[in-house]
């Protein structure tokens, strides 16, 4: 074996690949993180859920390009600062998580809500012990969506400079060296399936309830809810999220 | 910084020229109608094909995975090297990202009509064919036209980096600007390809909501048959 990819991996390969994972990785967890909260909170509230819906699907119009290169000129960063991208796609994860909390809180049965506020639970105490639980297995699978895309959304900063492993794009069309490219994206896309294995193994971890456990088990009940909510289009993306064999 | 931004705006000669705001506007829309129409031959007949008889499901989800996790910078410069082409590498990676939203819309679309409904219509005697066309189809509009402002929407913001590879569109602000140290021009890039991506997302929606379908907003009725049901409906009241 003579890969080009091997043969420079400690010099022109391994700190790109570095570069990539925290590039990824911090916007996904920190969009996530912002977004269950607020998801939480204006879940319930109508206009303020729609208001939320309209100010997400415009962050999710802006171009992300035009995003990478407008955010130094809006918060003063320097152009190659690494924060323009994390700050980028983390807007991008906070606006669809946001909607994905939505519609996991939508996918757990009224009838489930108000057996728990029979027993006794306070408003506060059943979003957090049943509301967010079974609400799980659907912000699971829109993370590893948005965790896919973000994995694959960080190399189109290696244009003006940033971007970890789409840096071995930019070289490789300048140099005119196609194996760089390839080494590239093979190692997004074997990226993007660790991320997305991962985070379906700890949506699992999270819901050791779910007998039989099976993805397509789950993803025939999301299915069947997305039939039965009017309207849950993103559901039913869920439902035919990555992983499902 | 935006107002040297509203100046360029401002100035009629950038707007004309082959080099103008309104040429790379155009080049950016021929690019984006372009890969979303040879997208669409390829994803709507195999959606159609996967929704109606329910086989291949797993191909569909499989597919839209990977290829949401394909670099589209990666796939263009990769092109760019193999094929001696100038448009075609950028317009193979925008089909590349614009066929999974679309199939996925189709797929879903029909695989999630009513089933009572279709099996109504077969017992009424309609062919596979017609059952297709004239009943899942239609039902299937709001999602199948949602799947196309998804891929809109990526391929209009992607489509800026066919500058990278020297073509036009709108992208060319953006990387000439760059290369100049010209941030009002990169500003421009920007500003108008968001603007452009506001317009296009905001027409789809328009449409997802006049094909829902029972609304009767967009309904082709057939006045002989609208005669009839409403003189059946007098007779019985």
């Amino acid at each position: 074996m003579d890969l080009w990819g091997i043969r420079n991996w400690s010099t022109a390969v391994q700190p790109y690949l570095v570069e990539h994972i925290y590039l990824a990785v911090i916007p996904t967890v920190v969009g996530v993180i912002l977004a269950v909260p607020i998801g939480l909170a204006l879940h319930g509230r109508p206009a303020a859920r729609s208001v939320a819906v309209v100010v997400s699907s415009a962050i999710f119009t802006i171009p992300s390009l035009a995003l990478f290169v407008v955010l130094p000129g809006l918060i003063g960063t320097q152009v190659l600062d690494p924060l323009n991208v994390i700050i980028a796609l983390s807007l991008y994860t906070l606006a669809l998580s946001v909607r994905n909390t939505f519609e996991a809180l939508d996918a757990v049965p009224q009838v489930t809500r108000e057996a728990a506020e029979a027993i006794g639970y306070s408003r506060l105490g059943r979003t957090a012990a049943v509301d967010l639980p079974l609400a799980v297995p659907v912000l699971t699978a829109g993370t590893r969506v948005v965790a896919v895309t973000n994995v694959s959304m960080v190399s189109v900063g290696a244009v003006i400079g940033i971007g970890g492993l789409g840096q071995l794009f930019t070289s490789g069309y300048q140099r005119n060296f196609p194996e760089q490219i390839l080494t590239g994206m093979v190692l997004i896309l074997i990226l993007a399936i660790i991320f997305d294995r991962l985070i379906a193994l700890l949506g699992r971890a999270l819901t050791p309830w779910i007998r039989g456990s099976s993805m397509a088990s789950s993803q025939r009940r999301l299915r069947r809810l997305a039939r039965e909510i009017p309207g849950s289009a993103s559901l039913r993306e869920a439902a035919d999220a990555p992983g499902g064999r | 910084m935006f107002a040297d931004f509203a100046a360029y705006l401002a100035d009629g000669a950038n707007w004309v020229g082959p080099n103008g705001i309104t040429t790379r506007v155009l080049q950016h829309l021929y690019y984006t109608v372009l890969a979303l129409g040879i997208g669409a031959l390829i994803a709507v007949p195999a959606g159609m094909v996967i929704g109606h008889t329910g086989r291949g499901e797993g191909l569909v989800v499989g597919l839209a995975n990977t290829m949401r996790a394909l670099p589209s910078l990666g796939l263009m410069t990769l092109l760019v090297l193999l094929i001696p082409s100038t448009l075609i590498p950028p317009i193979t990676a925008l089909v590349a990202l614009a066929v999974p939203p679309l199939l996925a819309g189709v797929y879903a679309g029909i695989a999630n009509v009513d089933r009572t409904v279709v099996d109504a219509a077969r017992a009424m005697g309609m062919s596979p064919w017609q059952v297709l066309w004239r009943v899942e189809v239609p039902n299937a509009m709001p999602l199948i036209i949602g799947g196309l402002r998804g891929a809109t929407l990526q391929v209009v913001a992607t489509a800026t980096i066919a500058a990278f590879v020297n073509l036009g569109g709108l992208g060319r602000y953006i990387f000439d600007g760059l290369a100049l140290y010209d941030y009002t021009r990169v500003l421009v890039g920007a500003v108008l390809v968001t603007a452009l991506a506001l317009v296009l997302d905001g027409l789809l929606a328009l449409l997802v909501r006049l094909v829902q379908p029972g609304t009767g907003r967009l309904a082709l009725r057939d006045p002989a048959l609208q005669e009839a049901i409403d003189e059946r409906a007098a007779v019985a009241r």
